[in-house]
């Protein structure tokens, strides 16, 4: 077990090292020149000195890749030129507002999408079973920012029931986070029910029958307790890299002041330093997801508990 | 009897009163495709030319509507109609790239990966692991900063991020068809690992992975769509209905056709290909090995 | 049949359907035994002729939502089953009746241990008393695992073959059931384990008292320990007879197939069953005898109709035309 997890802890490790190291030589080999690609539009050629040397762009590349990986190491990821302030700052000061949405999207997306899915799977044909086979169709098929659109545009703009922009009251959270969680709840749906379905069929289900366990104890601790390890590769791996990649497309759209909304408008800017820890935080993030399901694994099954 | 039986067997135990979900799958990519062949004949105008003194005239069924532009025009004067059609074409190149650049990663590593075993084949499944489980979009951000947003670099993007679920799924299969006899044989014989991966195995997994493609092709439709919404994909004057949308949203107050139609176009298009590849599913994987 | 009030069991007329895409599936069509007071009965067939499906359906566990109990009445202790509501039927499943699956690694769930499977039958009866551990150690003692206290803890697959079988049997007999149903108990073990899994089984019976259906493809475990024979063909009981009368004068022509394809008796043999042919598709069954395609003695009602029940003597029944002569 502690073998296991100091394994995984070192597969994490290693991995963001591995990104670190990718996105400091994407940046560095690519065609254009850094110094161009950092500036933004209104730079001088003052500007671009001062920044090659603070960079050290004029030193060999594996002086600066260690340098690179020194400062990260001490958390220092470069400076922002909108907000001449610390990327790592500016980016953790929009974090608790995508925090906030995403959590809330989260919550909805689990509760709704297992719930159907177990429900779906324990009564096939029903009429839940139905309705949340219809949700999933549109969860997969409608796309996320479309349908963030036409909610501004018939509960904002047509009927003014709902704000439109930022981040305040409750109201704001409604289109953001109803947004958010349609794909998501479409994938737990789909995959908790699937695997629920399995799971009922199983031997050990018939068994726990025939020796005469009651129903809800039979689909809570037998069936669902081995269904839940696929959904949990979702629900934990798979979803935080999901609800980063639509809080981009809802925050932009919502203008939700978050992480999301900070590196569209970085990017924009040709603010790089913010863009690129970005990526590093949302790579460090959902490592350490994995690196939590992971030990849940191992906690649930004991087969990996005790190899 | 025989004759009693025999009707008894054609008797569809499945729910009834459903909608024939597969039909209309089928017609929502007939309409795709009939857009993405005929766009030259059937798009009554140029996509690109628009006329500045016909610009924002709304769909035909509203008051100052016109039979010239039944889906009205967009502030530059271009005909919707024109550009949703024509932009079926740029839907299909770019999804169509991604998933040959990514499906031909997927497979070859899930090959690799099914058929060699053992340490090569866990150190691609932990990498298949992590890579579902990053979000495409930081690659696009990076990609898109060094060579600048275009259709390249979303198909660059998702042909780097996109292959695990190839790899998983081939790895699969191929795992279940080494152990077949043609396999064993064609080993016995001397075949090079190369060619028994390229030439006996692959054939065989040619339906698993054009089901996959059919299920997968929606959702990357929908996906590079949002990119290219955020303005991180192709560029004006490019007719995408992702920056379609993107362009219509500052008008959206007043010319709210403008994000309408092209999000219609899109939901049409994705519903055509998930529920086909879903009724692939059904009749050509009743195992349903590919959940 | 005729009605026996010291029948423990009895199924009269059973008719199970699978309603597939592909059609109506009749795994069971027409069955009809009786099973007494500590009697040990087995029920041999061929795979897939419906034998595990007649056994979960004296449970009302049919496989689900496809499968059916389409016609017939399950007396157990003279009172239907199909009448009793799902309450009624889970308090009787693990306490009066219980069974025992084939495959021991499926059968346990691999995610709770041992001790905790062990422990439902107890605990959803109301029959805790004391440490609801020390009786499932007492329990992993009756069926001679080694070492209970400890093992009691494991996880399933911590568990040998022969083991995980002695746990499920300890599951079955957790409340002395009067029934006790095995499904192939020892297909998926090893010749020596599987004797010493029956020899457990019977001494468990000697000692609970309880009637047992043994379910299996394999005669020499028949002719060890059972009383009484049903042979299952396609569906439907062909013949049922004491296990003298069986290996004296079988009477059906598939079971005299089943006999002389036994070499040794006494002796597990590798191929059991080579009658020529296949059994039929249930899709498509035959209209008459389901055998009679395989049949070297059919004639011309064989493919006709079905044939009857016929008494031969007291506990001796076939359904075969060959002996509807007088
Ligand atoms: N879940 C199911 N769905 C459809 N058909 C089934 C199902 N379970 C069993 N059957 C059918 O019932 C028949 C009898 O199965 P079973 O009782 O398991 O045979 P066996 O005698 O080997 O135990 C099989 O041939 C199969 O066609
Ligand atoms: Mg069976």
């Amino acid at each position: 077990m502690q073998g296991y997890i100091l394994k995984r802890i070192l597969i994490a490790m290693f991995t963001i090292f591995a990104v670190l190291t990718v996105v400091f030589f994407i940046f560095r080999l690519g065609p254009a020149d850094p110094v161009a690609v950092m500036l933004p539009p209104n730079a001088t050629p003052q500007d671009a000195e001062n920044l090659t040397k603070k960079f050290g762009l004029d030193q060999p590349l594996m002086v600066q890749y260690t340098n690179y990986l020194k400062n990260a190491f001490k958390g220092d990821f470069g400076t922002s030129f909108r907000f001449n302030e610390p990327a790592l700052k500016v980016l953790f000061e929009r974090f608790p507002a995508t925090l906030q949405l995403g959590l809330v999207a989260f919550v909805i997306s689990v509760l709704v999408g297992l719930s159907v899915g177990i429900i779906s799977a324990v009564k096939p044909d029903s009429f839940i079973d139905r309705i949340g086979r219809l949700v999933a169709l549109a969860g997969m098929s409608l796309p996320s920012f479309w349908v963030g659109v036409m909610l501004i545009l018939f509960f904002g703009v047509t009927l003014r029931w709902l704000p439109i922009a930022g981040k305040g009251t409750l109201a704001h959270y409604i289109m953001p986070s109803f947004c958010m969680s349609l794909y998501p709840i479409a994938l737990i749906t789909r995959l908790s029910r699937s695997s629920m379905l399995d799971a009922l069929k199983s031997d050990y289900v018939v068994m726990a029958r025939i020796k005469g366990v009651p129903e809800f104890y039979v689909i809570l601790v037998h069936a669902f307790k081995n269904a839940s390890i696929p959904v949990l590769t979702v629900i934990f791996g798979i979803f935080s890299g999901l609800i980063v990649g639509s809080a981009v497309v809802v925050e932009y759209i919502f203008s939700w002041p978050g992480i999301g909304r900070l590196v569209m408008e970085s990017y924009f800017a040709r603010d790089y330093p913010v863009v690129q820890v970005f990526v590093i935080f949302v790579t460090f993030v959902v490592v350490t997801m994995n690196l939590i399901v992971d030990i849940i694994y191992a906690y649930i099954d004991p087969r990996i508990r005790y190899q | 009897m025989i004759h009693l039986f025999k009707k008894k067997k054609k008797k569809d135990t499945r729910p009834k009163g459903g909608i024939r979900l597969p039909y209309v799958g089928f017609f929502c990519l007939g309409i795709f495709f009939l857009a993405v062949i005929f766009a030259d004949v059937i798009a009554p105008y140029d996509p690109q030319e628009g006329d500045l003194f016909s610009s924002t005239i709304p769909p035909v069924w509203q008051e100052e509507g016109s039979l010239a532009h039944i889906l009205g025009t967009d502030m530059l004067g271009r005909d919707v109609l024109s550009r949703i059609i024509h932009g079926s074409r740029m839907s299909l190149l770019i999804s169509v790239g991604c998933i040959l650049f990514y499906g031909s990663i997927g497979v070859t590593l899930g090959l690799i990966s099914g058929f060699m075993g053992g340490r090569t084949d866990m150190v691609i499944m932990r990498m298949a692991d992590l890579w579902l489980s990053l979000p495409a979009i930081i690659v696009l951000f990076m990609l898109a900063s060094v060579h600048g947003p275009s259709a390249k670099t979303i198909i660059l993007t998702f042909g780097i991020m996109g292959w695990p679920n190839y790899a998983r799924i081939v790895r699969g299969e191929c795992l279940s068809l080494k152990e077949r006899d043609f396999v064993r044989l064609a080993r016995v014989a001397g075949c090079s690992k190369l060619r028994i991966m390229f030439s006996h195995i692959l054939p065989n997994i040619m339906n698993t992975i054009i089901i996959m493609a059919t299920i997968e092709i929606g959702g990357i439709i929908v996906l590079t769509a949002s990119m290219s919404f955020l303005g991180l994909g192709t560029q004006p004057p490019s007719c995408d209905w992702g920056l379609m949308l993107a362009e219509g949203r500052q008008y959206i107050t007043y010319a709210s056709w403008l994000v309408t139609f092209p999000g219609l176009a899109i939901v049409i298009t994705v519903l055509g290909f998930n529920l086909t590849g879903d009724w692939l599913r059904e009749i050509l994987d009743p195992k349903q090995k590919l959940r | 049949m005729h009605t026996n009030n010291d029948n423990l069991l009895e199924l009269q007329d059973l008719k199970v359907s699978f309603f597939t895409k592909q059609g109506e599936v009749k795994a069971v069509d027409g069955v009809s035994f009786s099973v007494g007071k500590e009697e040990i009965v087995g029920l041999v067939g061929e795979s897939g002729c419906g034998k595990s499906v007649t056994s979960l359906s004296i449970m009302r566990l049919v496989p689900q939502p496809a499968g059916k109990i389409v016609s017939g009445r399950i007396l157990f202790k003279n009172e239907d089953l199909m009448t009793k509501s799902e309450d009624q039927m889970r308090q009787l499943r693990g306490d009066r009746i219980s069974m025992i699956l084939q495959d021991p690694m499926v059968a346990m769930n691999q995610l709770l241990t041992v001790g905790e499977q062990l422990g439902e039958p107890f605990r959803f009866h109301d029959k805790v008393k004391g440490s609801l551990r020390d009786m499932c150690i007492a329990l992993l003692g009756k069926v001679k695992v080694p070492a209970p206290e400890s093992r009691v803890d494991d996880y399933p697959f911590q568990f040998s073959g022969g083991m995980s079988q002695r746990a499920l049997i300890a599951m079955g007999i957790a409340n002395n059931p009067d029934l006790l149903i095995a499904d192939e108990p020892t297909t998926a073990l090893d010749v020596s384990i599987a004797a010493q899994v029956l020899k457990l089984m019977k001494e468990i019976q000697k000692e609970t008292r309880s009637s047992i259906i043994l379910i299996t493809h394999d005669l020499a475990t028949v002719a060890q320990i059972c009383t009484r024979v049903l042979v299952m063909y396609a569906g439907r009981i062909v013949e049922n007879a004491t296990i003298k009368n069986f290996y004296k004068k079988p009477a059906h022509p598939y079971s005299k197939g089943l006999i002389q394809s036994v070499p040794v008796l006494g002796r597990p043999v590798e191929r059991l069953f080579s009658i020529d042919g296949q059994p039929p598709s249930l899709f498509e069954m035959p209209e008459g005898c389901r055998f009679s395609p395989r049949c070297s003695r059919a004639e011309k009602i064989c493919f006709e109709s079905y044939p009857p029940e016929i008494m031969l003597e007291d506990n001796h029944s076939v359904a075969c035309w060959l002996y509807a002569g007088n």
